[in-house]
């Protein structure tokens, strides 16, 4: 069977084995078989593509809920959607959140993501009590977060066993509406400014025009929010639109973007703004339009992210926003973030500093501007984030993670590199 | 509440059919030769929906166990709905006769057995509904797939006679049948996609064509029209054809 992953490349040809249970798991791990688990699909690169995957999101099950301490416990396939169903009109939210509620408890736990409130509250993991991994010998183990396991898995991108199940803890909310303050900043140096300045509020995430240069290099609407104190608990998923067939690949030009970026920051009211939103239009605004991904054309797109540390981030961004304004390439989606301290797992990507995520689409001169950008991010001390990446190169992406040999390491001894491969873990030597 | 059963609850549209009766406040049995693998739905449904969920050992097959199995239900069901099935390929099928029969046992004979009791509790009470998962392969015998699709198409035409009969009693008996549905059944299999709907939008289907007191329905709908063709193609061509 055929099967991309959000970025609509590479398309490969792959076997199928669906996770519905875990006796029926136990006996495929037995097998010879060598795969990768897949879950929503929602990675935006090689990372769950392999020749044979485990599909985990029909083992969608919720295990239990005590809606008085706020623990959740469910197994892998759980997408944050119907997490979020479940919980929101009970008073809770997911701890920790990425920009879509399209994923799996699995996925969200493989790529340890991170949200908006990373400065503050961390990474998905943080919010892990505990979950159950079946082994490459087929045992089922219970992972606690003092375990070498757990700091393996979280962030380790499907590479150490496949995720059953795991027990989170969630966040009590007053309402299901944000606060949310806009920032309008002129240039890149008051958009650190103005991160510095709201870094108290829970949330923060700026969009940047990645066309702009010159004295307007950076500018920015940096959004900050809090859940509103009253304002009632209603959450209901919006109709949704949908991107009903690929458009041309020429659609999003240098051209069209620069057009669609000045529009939005210039409609944006200048100075401060105030408005209140809901939950699903602050968190997870694209996820209004199903297969947005199809905008880019046929030949599929990706996201560069990268981090830098906080002292070197100004410079280095100032580097990487210039080149990219020089190479014309850029998209609408350029989004910048301000992250807290590093955790101690294995992969997992965020260290204190900015973080700055960039779609391009797929053409013949990308990947040479990548690599010259990948340059200047290890220069600077950052990393490439392996959930969007589909390209990165084994050197840039060592020289980016100081605990990569131990993972290395952790996987050949406990039997995980011959079972757990994904194209993007044999590019890296995993 | 009213309780609904239902028959081979470890398929994929049996639990997301099980969910949506659930959410609108059905007390639930669920049946399964080995019912023990239901016991993560079992919980999955009480965190979402607080309703009851009572597990029991079916064989739909073992015809013999049907009465005591039904009269051991307490509160009796007001719904049943049938989504118990296997199917084998044509070839292996053709080749061993086993196969064809537990198809046959599975996908018709079985079922008669358990629905007639279940017929004759409805129409005494003068209530309830029965609906049961046929297929658009029963529509028309075909070379690739007669074997399945001859024990679906005894189904449907059961589940007509039946609807006949229990017409006056007030008791609804819906005929679901499905063309291509994503599920553990059909994973290896590369389906249209234009055909082919997700486990989620066939339970959706079926419970509002039930709520709405349906007797036949395709889903997708699209299958309607497709079987209509296939349908009244004559035979002296139908025999040529390789569909």
């Amino acid at each position: 069977m055929k099967l991309q992953s959000w970025g609509n490349y590479p398309l490969i040809d792959h076997k199928t084995t669906l996770l519905s249970d875990e006796a029926s798991l136990g006996e495929f791990m037995k097998s010879d078989a060598c795969f990768i688990a897949y879950g929503n699909g929602r990675s935006y690169g090689d990372s769950a593509l392999a020749e044979h995957l485990l599909y985990t999101k029909g083992y969608d099950y919720f295990l239990d809920f005590d809606e008085d301490s706020g623990v959740l416990e469910c197994t892998s396939g759980v997408t944050l959607e119907q997490i979020l169903d479940l919980v929101v009109p009970k008073g809770w939210f997911l701890a920790i959140t990425p920009g879509t509620k399209l994923i799996t408890v699995g996925g969200a736990i493989a790529s340890d993501i991170h949200g908006k409130n990373h400065h503050i509250e961390g990474c998905f993991s943080e919010c892990v009590e505990s979950m159950r991994v079946m082994l490459a010998s087929s045992e089922v183990v219970e992972v606690s977060k003092d375990d070498e396991l757990f700091l393996a898995t979280c962030g380790g991108m499907g590479l150490t066993g496949v995720i059953l199940s795991a027990k989170m803890r969630l966040k009590k909310i007053d309402s299901s509406t944000i606060d949310q303050t806009t920032i309008k900043t002129k240039n890149l140096k008051e958009t650190f400014e103005a991160f510095e300045s709201y870094k108290e509020y829970s949330y923060s995430v700026a969009w940047i025009d990645a066309l702009a240069s010159g004295d307007e290099l950076g500018r920015s609407l940096l959004m900050v929010g809090e859940f509103a104190k009253s304002g009632g608990l209603e959450y209901k998923s919006k109709t949704k639109l949908s991107v009903p067939f690929y458009l041309p690949s020429f659609t999003l030009n240098s051209l069209s973007v620069r057009a669609f970026n000045y529009l939005y920051y210039t409609k944006a009211k200048s100075g401060i703004s105030y408005s209140k939103v809901s939950i699903d239009s602050f968190f997870y605004p694209l996820d209004a339009i199903a297969n947005w991904n199809k905008i880019y054309g046929k030949n599929g797109f990706t996201q560069y992210q990268i981090i830098v540390p906080k002292e070197q981030s100004y410079e280095a961004l100032s580097k990487i926003l210039s080149l990219i304004a020089k190479s014309g390439k850029g998209s609408f989606l350029a989004v910048l973030k301000l992250h807290g301290k590093a955790n101690a797992n294995y992969l997992s990507f965020p260290l204190e500093g900015y973080s700055l995520a960039l779609d391009f689409k797929i053409e013949d001169d990308l990947f040479a501007l990548l690599d010259e950008l990948d340059k200047v991010v290890l220069e600077y001390g950052g990393r490439v984030y392996l959930t969007k990446d589909v390209r990165v190169e084994r050197e840039s992406f060592d020289a980016g993670y100081e605990r990569a040999d131990l993972f290395r390491s952790f996987r050949e001894a406990n039997g995980m590199r011959e079972k757990f491969n994904s194209l993007q873990s044999k590019r890296l030597g995993l | 509440m009213s309780w609904v059963l239902v028959v081979g609850a470890t398929s994929d549209i049996a639990k997301d059919l099980a969910r949506i009766y659930a959410q609108n406040g059905y007390d639930l049995y669920l049946s399964a030769r080995d019912s023990s693998k239901l016991t993560t739905l079992q919980r999955d449904l009480i965190v979402r929906s607080k309703v009851e969920v009572k597990l029991l050992d079916l064989d739909v097959s073992e015809f013999s166990s049907h009465a005591s199995v039904v009269a051991s239900l307490d509160p009796m069901p007001s719904g049943v709905i049938v989504a118990s099935g296997v199917m084998f390929e044509q070839g292996e099928s053709q080749s061993d006769f086993s196969k064809a029969r537990e198809m046959i046992d599975v996908n018709y004979t079985g079922v008669v057995s358990l629905l007639e009791l279940f017929a004759s509790e409805a129409e005494a009470k003068k209530s309830g509904f029965i609906v049961a998962l046929s297929s658009v392969a029963g529509d028309r015998g075909r070379a690739s797939n007669y074997l399945y699709g001859s024990t679906k198409s005894a189904l449907s035409a059961y589940l007509s006679g039946l609807r006949n009969r229990l017409h006056k009693s007030g008791v609804q008996v819906l005929t679901v049948k499905s063309g291509f549905v994503h599920t553990k059944m059909t994973a290896h299999l590369d389906l249209p996609p234009l055909l082919t709907a997700s486990s989620q939008e066939i339970a959706k289907d079926i419970f509002t064509s039930q709520q709405k007191r349906k007797d036949v329905i395709y889903t997708k709908s699209i299958w309607f029209f497709i079987m209509l063709i296939i349908k009244h193609i004559p035979e002296a061509i139908f025999k040529k054809t390789n569909i």
